[in-house]
């Protein structure tokens, strides 16, 4: 049945002939073309060429295309070639590979550094697109929650709070040990050197402060960012990969009110929560750790904490939260709403919508950093 | 003859799946003769994709045992199944097109896996599938999202085809085609078996199909296989499922 493929030349007067014998398969595809190669180079000498095959004990398309290609070329070639001794199984597979139209490989196109260069021009140009898509996000947003306003019984309750339970009651677990050891650790080093200077208590009012005013609320959005933001952009990216939005849109329903709206309500609330939480979690471990590390007892940590800190520490913290939300999911919506039909666009918008959120997330701090300062808040 | 008989090219003994507490499959038994078409049909839900997933080994049983090509897929090595791995091609329900990859990339994928051709050779030899599968080469460069739904099909198919296997399985393939391209297509698997020695395990619901391009046809009801022939064998039998199945309007239409 199987056997090496063979090629051997017999000379018959003017014409010449191919006899192919053995196992013409893909496994031995790279010793066919090597053959077949060598074969062609016989294009130009003698008159005509049989290509016999009646010996072949097994063909596959891979073995019949390699025939077919030596005959072209030969007949290129000024060769006037033919194909032998075809049994009746194979000649179909022959003809089938007779009927496909060489062509031209396309190029695949290769990597130049003006390509390169090109590709950073677009994506700063593209930069612009990405700030008007936000804020066309956030009119179409806005505008559907004036519309809910106006007829209240169009609001989708259950799925907001459905959204709800999962970017806040699910996230609290996590959200509460991650700023509870974020809390213990500023507590620790700033006990650690500040103890130098004799002024252990002092880390009383960082921690206060710092927890209050920026690590509380900036870290927890970063940690919904990465949590919440990629998911809705997945669930929305993959609900637009299988027409799922095309199919809302044709019953007559607004995708963004029936998707959007419910999911930026529902991080809208959840934020200023879970960074009310994340704040308590992180001041009492950061109070743990000035007990048990420092030897602050609870008493005096709180007796200092009510001087060092005012209403005005919270409020500036927990003020940002809300707008952070809103951008994370402005961001997260945008990004799902533009995926592509691949896996590929799948994941790099998922990607971009947490790189993104998580800028736009520090940035919005510094703003609201420059502003607290100039009202002195 | 009648060692290829003996010898089944898929063998499937008391095969039983179980999904929770339903029992989809109970104690099936089934062979597969070499260079058949078997048309696989059955009412909705009655587990004829799961019968094919199992086979493939993608969906766990709790009892019995498969042979393909004389393998025992239970008790076969790593080396044995991607051997016979190698041999099969699978054309599912929704093509399963790699969404990333163009069509050629698609249909070289499995080259690229298991052969070692040169990038010539199996941009040639796509070309050939997809010329055997009725499409034009410029499909070649498009993405999976830019195909129409017959389309799609016609590559999973060629990707199925890509390595030259002996068996292929296809899962509903005229599902969601017009009824000419539903005709191409049967006409298309037939030509294949034909030129390219194929067995072919085809799940269907189109009795055209069953009518047109299948040797021998299976019917599963039950979790078993409840009649097993030839299409004048359906028409014979007395089961109420299949005399509803072959001689219900769509049918007669069908017969003419």
């Amino acid at each position: 049945m199987s056997g090496d493929p063979k090629l051997e030349r017999i000379a018959k007067g003017n014409a010449l002939a191919l006899c192919a014998t053995g196992t013409w398969t893909a496994s031995f595809a790279p010793v066919l073309e090597r053959m077949v190669a060598d074969a062609e180079k016989l294009a130009g000498g003698p008159q005509s060429i049989f290509i016999d095959v009646s010996e072949v004990a097994k063909l596959d398309t891979f073995g019949a295309w390699l025939i077919e290609r030596l005959r072209r070329s030969l007949t290129q070639g000024q060769v006037e070639a033919q194909i032998a001794g075809l049994s009746a199984n194979y000649s179909s597979l022959v003809d089938e590979v007779r009927r496909v139209r060489a062509t031209p490989v396309v190029d695949r196109g290769t990597i130049t550094i003006t390509g390169m260069l090109e590709q950073i021009g677009r994506t700063v140009a593209g930069l612009a697109g990405t700030v008007a898509g936000l804020i066309d996000m956030l009119g179409a947003v806005l505008a559907a929650w004036f519309r809910v306003l106006i007829h209240p019984r169009s609001f989708r309750l259950t799925s907001t709070v459905h959204h709800m339970e999962q970017v806040c009651w699910r996230a609290v677990p996590i959200i509460v040990l991650i700023t509870f050891l974020i809390g213990c650790i500023i507590a620790q080093q700033g006990i650690f050197h500040f103890r130098r200077f004799g002024a252990d208590i002092f880390v009383v009012d960082m921690l206060g402060v710092l927890v209050l005013r920026e690590i509380g609320v900036l870290l927890v959005a970063i940690m919904v960012a990465g949590r919440s933001g990629s998911a809705y952009t997945a669930e929305l990216g993959s609900m637009k990969m299988r027409e799922e939005i095309d199919a809302l849109r044709t019953m007559g329903f607004d995708p963004i009110e029936v998707l959007v709206l419910p999911r930026m309500l529902a991080l809208v609330l959840a934020l200023p929560i879970l960074a009310f939480l994340g704040a308590m979690a992180a001041l009492y471990g950061g109070g743990l750790v000035a007990w048990l590390y420092g030897g602050v007892d609870p008493e005096a940590f709180l007796l200092r904490l009510r001087d060092a800190i005012s209403i005005d520490h919270f409020i500036v913290g927990i003020v940002k939260a809300p707008v952070m939300a809103a951008v994370i999911g402005i961001v997260a919506c945008v990004e799902g709403l533009a995926v592509q039909g691949s896996a590929e666009s799948l994941g790099q918008h998922t990607t971009a919508s947490v790189v993104k959120g998580i800028f736009f997330v520090i940035v919005m701090d510094g703003v609201f950093a420059i502003f607290f300062a100039s009202i002195g808040m | 003859m009648t060692g290829e008989i003996q010898n089944p090219i898929i063998r499937v003994r008391d095969i039983t799946v179980q999904f929770g507490s339903t029992r989809v499959l109970d104690g099936l038994n089934l062979d597969v003769k070499r260079g058949e078409i078997l048309g696989f049909v059955g009412p909705s839900g009655a587990g004829k994709s799961v019968l094919t997933r199992t086979i493939i080994g993608l969906v766990p049983k709790i009892a019995g045992s498969i042979e393909v090509f004389g393998v025992d897929l239970d008790s076969s090595n790593t080396s044995q199944r991607r051997n016979v791995e190698r041999r099969w091609g699978v054309l599912f329900q929704q093509g399963a097109l790699f969404s990333s990859l163009t069509v050629r990339q698609n249909i070289q994928f499995p080259m690229r896996e298991y052969l070692r051709v040169s990038q010539r050779l199996m941009d040639e030899i796509t070309m050939a599938k997809l010329t055997m599968v009725g499409l034009k080469p410029e499909v070649a460069e498009r993405f999976p999202s830019e195909l129409s739904g017959g389309m799609i099909k016609r590559v999973a198919l060629a990707r199925a085809l890509s390595l030259d296997p002996d068996l292929v399985f296809l899962d509903e393939p005229t599902s969601g085609l017009d009824p000419i391209g539903a005709g191409d297509f049967d006409e298309l698997v037939r030509t294949l078996q034909r030129t390219l020695g194929l067995t072919v395990f085809m799940v269907t619901h189109d009795l055209d199909s069953l009518y047109t391009a299948c040797d021998r046809i299976a019917v599963l009801g039950n979790g078993k296989i409840i009649a097993a022939g030839s299409i004048a064998d359906m028409q014979a039998s007395q089961h109420p499922w299949l005399r509803q199945y072959f001689h219900g309007k769509r049918a007669r239409a069908v017969m003419g």
